[in-house]
């Protein structure tokens, strides 16, 4: 689905990403982990095209994505919820919706736009419930709702997720991931970026360890949980201190 | 059968992505947690963020047997001791030995990846697999024991055992239906059936997977024909993993690298420099998923090619040809290994000089045999008494037996008898197998 190689990633002087390499394959849900600062979002604003590498290589689908414009990378099929939500707060539930299905929109799919509302509602029971409410008088947990429902209305094969436990309740982060496993039993491809690191092993398939713009750590779910490196830093599992 | 035909059939651009993604991911771990690793890199310049595909680690410091060996005994490990929760350790027979430990996820990759040699090798969850490699903190016994439990076989951990007849009457009274070990053993044990009086057929053995020596087509047909099984080689070598790093498949046409976990090279063992496919030189392994003794680089020591070319199985890692020699002067005999220098330590010991000597390996109906030849001189005292001579004779057997667990005949030959030509150094070891 996508893969990366030595991608450099930065703003201005500072240099975050220092030669990443990944890979999501279809119908994977892959996380990320990595402590603040470490560059998850930085790596996926850059796989969103909204920063731009300046070395690497990123295929999309076979297809090399490093020169595209963001919304070129939306229309393949690529779509980016972002850290914090931004939902247009001023604008009604249906309307946010409405403005993720542009693509589809542009695309002549007005048909598959009228299904696609029912079937997001279908999976986000609490918007329906809230259609016409503005979108900034939403829970912190309902925008997150919406801000994933909005990038599912483009119909994204790869849906990229970055950290939407943020600032959540417990039961709401249970809810979400569930709902990350449905969406990828119905096929979608997620790559997931989260601090909150068991929650996100937990749904993931495979994962990352990126520490300081490089991965130091990957592979299977279970083996990152096993794993004590990760269990000491990102699992707040203490040990008791042995003489070395 | 392919065991996980996921990853042993990946398509090669894949494999490739994979190998960048763990190489990377190893280099950036080793750098930060091995002091030795490290300072390797800063002193050669190495900027690992560099790496950026299998094609620039000719870039990367080598890892040679005596940088492990001076950082015995845990100076590489990747992680805290704590994490560790296996230590095997290599023979030493060659000086100190070198110290290998292992995490939970190691040791479940490890199974994982004995359980496809045993699978390749048509073994499954029916067989009744016999280990007869010791189990000891040498990798043999251990490493097959819980691939062969991973596919479900029904594992007998009989070990390298000296009483044969007693491995026999296993085999035979509890129906196994393969045997791993070394080729050494299993052509004891064949001998050992003739002995017996037993004939292959009232047994019960079909397949065999040997390894943990280098052995030749010659020695397959031997085995194969004495004991009426399928032989199939194995690649391991404990610095590395132990068993589990290559395997041959049905085919018989070069071990399967598991290319997931280790990546391959071929240097010349000279200019240390990469050659073609299909050109022999010498194996270079990188661990691409270790945790707790990951290894960039390492010279193993061991002549083989990458062979060209796919494999009719459907696996698509690449081949290694079978293990054809050494780079140095390695000798391996019945599963031991030396030097010829150690040799000399044991002549020095026991006679307090250090006299001429040749060491003869042969091979007898394929069982290898070790002579060392002692050249007398008037240094060597009492050379004229025949009764202390003999004693002199069993003493350094002993010793030789003791230091390097190799049985040895001794001979004293007569002064001058190692000619050798002017300017050149006497031929030490004269190997006929």
């Amino acid at each position: 689905m996508i893969r990366v190689r030595n991608l450099e990633s930065g703003y201005g002087a500072l240099r975050v990403l220092k030669g990443v390499s990944l890979h999501v394959d279809k119908g994977e849900i892959v996380t990320i982990i990595g402590a603040n600062g470490a560059g998850k979002s930085t790596l996926l604003k850059t796989l969103a095209s909204i920063v731009r590498p300046r070395s690497g290589t990123i295929l999309l689908n076979r297809a090399p994505v490093v020169r595209s414009s963001a919304e070129t990378i939306v229309a393949m099929g690529c779509s980016l919820v972002p850290e914090g939500r931004h939902v247009f707060g001023a604008m009604t539930v249906v309307e946010n919706l409405a403005l993720g299905a542009y693509i589809q929109y542009k695309r002549g799919k007005k048909y598959e736009i009228e299904e696609d509302l029912p079937y997001v509602f279908s999976i986000f029971p609490t918007l329906l419930a809230r259609k016409t409410q503005l979108a900034g008088t939403l829970s912190g947990g309902e925008q997150q709702m919406l801000a994933m429902a909005r990038a599912l209305m483009a119909r994204p094969g790869l849906l990229m997720l970055d950290e939407p436990s943020m600032g959540l309740a417990p039961l709401m982060v249970k809810e979400l991931f569930s709902v990350v496993r449905r969406l990828r039993d119905e096929g979608k491809t997620i790559l997931l970026v989260e601090q909150n690191a068991k929650a996100a092993l937990g749904v993931a398939d495979r994962g990352y360890v990126l520490e300081t713009g490089r991965i130091v750590l990957e592979g299977a779910s279970r083996e990152l949980l096993d794993n004590k490196d990760v269990q000491r830093a990102y699992l707040g599992k203490e040990y008791r201190k042995i003489n070395e | 059968m392919i065991h996980t035909k996921k990853a042993e059939s990946m398509p090669r651009d894949d494999i490739d992505q994979l190998q960048v993604e763990k190489l990377q991911t190893t280099l950036n771990r080793v750098y930060r947690n091995v002091a030795f690793y490290k300072n390797r890199f800063d002193q050669c310049a190495t900027d690992i963020g560099k790496i950026g595909g299998v094609n620039d680690m000719r870039h990367l410091p080598l890892t040679s047997k005596a940088d492990l060996a001076t950082s015995y005994p845990y100076g590489m490990f990747a992680v805290p001791l704590r994490d560790i929760v296996r230590i095997h350790t290599t023979s030493g027979a060659t000086g100190r030995p070198i110290v290998m430990g292992y995490t939970k996820n190691d040791l479940c990759h490890w199974a994982e990846l004995v359980a496809r040699s045993l699978s390749a090798a048509g073994i499954n969850e029916h067989d009744f697999v016999q280990v007869a490699f010791s189990y000891s903190l040498f990798t043999g016994g251990l490493g097959f024991h819980y691939g062969a439990e991973l596919i479900g076989a029904s594992v007998i951990p009989s070990s390298e055992s000296a009483d044969m007849r007693k491995q026999i009457t296993v085999m035979k009274d509890y129906k196994v239906t393969a045997l791993v070990s070394t080729p050494t053993y299993a052509l004891k044990l064949a001998h050992e059936l003739r002995e017996m009086g037993v004939h292959p057929e009232e047994l019960h053995l079909k397949n065999g997977v040997f390894g943990a020596e280098p052995w030749n087509q010659t020695m397959r047909e031997q085995i194969e024909e004495r004991l009426h099984i399928n032989a199939f080689d194995n690649y391991g070598i404990s610095e590395v993993l132990g068993p589990g790093i290559a395997a041959e498949c049905e085919c018989k046409n070069g071990l399967h690298v598991n290319e997931d976990h280790f990546i391959a090279e071929i240097i010349d063992p000279k200019t240390l420099e990469p050659v073609s496919e299909g050109v022999q030189g010498e194996v270079v392994l990188t661990t691409i998923t270790k945790e707790g003794f990951p290894l960039v680089r390492y010279r193993t020591g061991d002549l083989a090619s990458l062979m060209p070319g796919a494999c009719a199985c459907g696996r698509t890692f690449r081949r290694l040809s079978r293990v054809s020699g050494r780079t140095d002067d390695l000798i391996i005999i019945k599963g031991m290994k030396f030097f010829p220098s150690q040799i000399e330590e044991v002549l020095h010991t026991v006679e307090k000089i250090t006299p001429h000597y040749q060491v003869v390996i042969s091979r007898n109906d394929g069982l290898d045999e070790m002579e060392l030849r002692v050249e007398m001189s008037d240094k060597i005292p009492f050379f004229d008494e025949i009764r202390k001579l003999e004693e002199l004779k069993a003493d350094i057997s002993r010793h030789i037996k003791q230091e390097l667990n190799i049985t040895a005949k001794v001979i004293f030959v007569e002064p001058g008898s190692f000619i050798h030509e002017p300017g050149k150094k006497a031929k030490r070891v004269i190997d006929r197998r």
